[in-house]
């Protein structure tokens, strides 16, 4: 009987060292979780659907960057805290490429009117660009001094798109513009209607509508987290390919010890530069398919916040894995990101709160008098400002339980081959390198 | 910078590109730090396939040559050629290209990698640091086929080094011998000619010590010519057919060990008189 037991637990555990089971239990449980709060919330089929589709967005967008991440911090100890700055300028350029000549109605300024993947191709080159300007004359400073300018130049991109400056411009006759604070608006018609248009996809739309009443609005969005999903798992790959190379061997070593390295042979600087341009493109190509379908985006969304999420993403899942920074990822949107609304607002689907006061100082005054409601009322209000308390929390239990992070422990060969001992040394024969 | 020609005796000029009995050779190096002139016009030769001593007492400027001689510091005189080839003020990534490889005083492995990774990556010419073959499907294939010839020859070199059982055992995990031997073995995978060690026996255990000296032997019969810098007097003179004293920043005495231990200079240089 225990034995049977024991059996079964080292299948088990034999089972969940393959990285796809691994992947595929953890987000099977956060898609089944996020089911049954929608089926508690009295949500229909669509609803709930839609739901995990938003998380799929989500998760595949912040899956990428945090893997591009990796590349920088977990492989090569390129310490990139301007994140944001990389995916803003992939974002912007690609739009003001794809921008219709035309200035019409309430489109504001005009764009190249490129068609959509010449204009994608240029954002993730704009990007790769930015990461060379920034990583020439910087890669020579100490880390800590690295960071500080990538920051800084998140910032410059930021501020400089949100300038009147550059507003509406002129490059070479050409009239150009960011939009400054306003915003810039995407009005050249849906980006994915290459997909949309085919024959194929009209009797996805059917499908959809019969399986989940989807209208084609909906259908579209569902197959555009499709189409990411596709673009993660090709991004995944990328940087799989990349680590598991001589390159990545390199990658590895200047992590561990630059100058070491440099007396064995390598340039690490032209390493360092490549790899830093690689990063920074897939952080453009991840802001692009962030946000070009929505109708226009504003500099508020580049926010150094935005930097920070991907952090905590790349931390929780363990800096060094790329498994890990997929897994990171679908934690971070499942718990900390979207997790709290759905907190409140399952929790209010059981207990109805009153009016909550308006200030802080008015919840807190009838706490002296014993009436500790108000109070209550006013945090629930304020859930989503909590959010950011419950990351830092996030982060500080981890830093202090689990520094490595979840899958950070686990060394990933820098070899294209497994390291395996010679066949005919059968001794000690066995282990090889961690497989996916 | 006038030669102060204190040990050197290079007389003869030798014909550059033919057999040159000069592998490497220091004249009037000169590198300062601020006020401190930490090496004050050394020069010196190695011999090709000779396996030569640098001693010297703490603060002698010994580290500092060597770190001059591979490129980590730019030196602000004089010059160093190796194999007639003027290296002077190279990157120290161009000097493993020429063949010249060091060790460090305190052995840099890469602790996170394993010791097959930290062996596999010094190999020159891999295809597969260019980052599109790694990637590319079918140049990747030829990454592969690379991979596995080098993964032979690096379980020759643990072979040669008898550290077969730690292969898959990550770096920073080994003792502070097998680091040594792990550091040498790595150089190794340059496939250098000369090599420079860094106080190879610092903190070795007596039986390492004369198993590494074994391996330096041996591999000095295989060519490779080496330059150690040691603090053990008595190592040296065992087992070098050359030394080189320094002393201040400069070359104090050159030669074989009978003539060095009875050096007066040299003794008081040890021994604490005003020199």
């Amino acid at each position: 009987m225990s034995t049977n037991a024991t059996d079964t637990r080292v299948r088990l555990e034999t089972l969940w060292e393959h990285d796809a089971v691994k992947i595929l239990a953890i987000f099977g449980v956060i898609y089944l979780t996020y089911a049954l709060i929608g089926l508690a919330l009295g949500y229909s089929l669509d609803g709930i659907v839609n739901t995990l589709r938003r998380m799929t967005y989500l998760i595949a967008v912040y899956g990428m960057v945090t893997l591009a991440l990796n590349l920088h911090w977990g492989y090569t100890g390129i310490f990139n805290i301007g994140i944001a700055g990389f995916m803003a300028v992939g974002l912007y350029v690609t739009m003001m490429l794809a921008k219709p000549t035309d200035p019409a109605g309430a489109a504001q300024y005009a764009g190249l009117g490129l068609p959509m993947p010449v204009a994608i191709v240029g954002g993730v080159v704009a990007a790769g660009l930015a990461g060379l300007i920034v990583a020439i004359p910087a890669l020579r400073l100490r880390a800590d001094y690295f960071a500080i300018t990538t920051i800084a130049f998140a910032e410059i991109v930021r501020l400089g798109i949100t300038s009147g400056a550059l507003q509406e411009f002129s490059l070479f006759g050409i009239e150009l513009g960011t939009g400054g604070g306003r915003g810039l608006i995407g009005n050249y018609g849906d980006p994915m209607n290459v997909i949309f248009e085919l024959e194929v996809f009209s009797s996805f739309v059917d499908l959809t509508n019969s399986l989940f009443g989807f209208g084609p609005r909906q259908a579209r969005a569902l197959a555009y987290s499709m189409v990411l999903v596709i673009v993660l798992t090709g991004i995944y790959w990328l940087i799989q390919r990349t680590s598991r190379s001589p390159f990545g061997r390199v990658l590895k070593a200047i992590r561990e010890d630059e100058e070491a390295a440099q007396s064995l042979g390598k340039n690490t600087n032209h390493f360092k530069i490549k790899v830093f341009v690689l990063g920074c493109a897939l952080m453009g190509l991840a802001g692009i398919l962030w946000r070009f379908r929505r109708t226009g985006v504003t500099p508020e969304a580049f926010r150094p916040h935005v930097t920070f999420y991907i952090w905590i993403a790349l931390i929780i899942g363990g800096a060094g894995s790329n498994t890990g920074s997929v897994l990171g990822s679908g934690l971070f949107v499942a718990i900390l990101f979207e997790g709290p609304q759905y907190f409140r607002r399952l929790v209010e689907q059981v207990i109805t709160f009153g009016d909550a006061p308006n200030t802080f100082a008015g919840s807190v005054a009838p706490i002296l008098s014993g009436n500790t409601a108000p109070f209550v009322r006013y945090t629930f209000e304020e859930f989503q400002t909590l959010q950011f308390v419950l990351m830092g929390v996030a982060l500080v239990f981890l830093m202090h339980r689990r520094p490595e992070g979840l899958l950070g422990h686990r060394e990933e060969t820098a070899a294209a081959i497994p390291l395996i001992r010679r066949s005919n040394d059968d001794s000690t024969a066995g282990r090889g390198g961690d497989s996916s | 910078m006038s030669d102060t020609e204190i040990g050197s005796q290079s007389d003869t000029v030798q014909p550059e590109g033919q057999q040159n009995d000069v592998e490497l050779k220091v004249d009037g190096l000169v590198k300062r730090f601020g006020g401190i002139t930490a090496v004050d016009s050394a020069s010196f030769e190695v011999e090709s396939g000779s396996m030569t001593g640098l001693i010297g007492p703490n603060g002698a400027g010994k580290s500092t040559t060597f770190h001059c001689i591979t490129g980590i510091h730019r030196p602000d005189g004089g010059s160093v050629r190796f194999q007639g080839n003027d290296i002077t003020g190279i990157r120290p990534y161009q000097c493993a290209d020429y063949g010249l490889v060091r060790t460090f005083q305190i052995a840099r492995e890469m602790a996170n990698m394993t010791v097959l990774e930290n062996l596999m990556l010094p190999a020159k010419q891999q295809s597969g640091e260019q980052l599109w073959r790694s990637v590319m499907p079918f140049a990747r294939r030829d990454v592969i086929e690379e991979e596995r010839e080098l993964l032979e020859r690096v379980w020759d070199i643990l072979e040669f080094f008898e550290i077969e059982h730690i292969a898959e055992e990550k770096a920073g995990n080994l003792s502070g011998g097998q680091r040594k031997l792990l550091e040498m073995a790595r150089a190794l995978m340059i496939e250098p000619e000369m090599l420079l060690l860094d106080e190879p026996f610092a903190g070795v255990n007596p039986t390492l010590e004369h198993k590494l000296l074994d391996h330096i032997h041996e591999l000095r019969e295989e060519g490779y010519t080496f330059l150690i810098v040691e603090h053990d007097m008595d190592l040296i003179m065992e087992n070098c057919e050359r030394v080189i004293v320094m002393h201040q920043g400069s070359v104090l005495a050159e030669g074989n060990p009978e003539t060095i231990t009875s050096n007066e200079q040299v003794i008081e240089a040890y021994l604490g008189g005003d020199v």
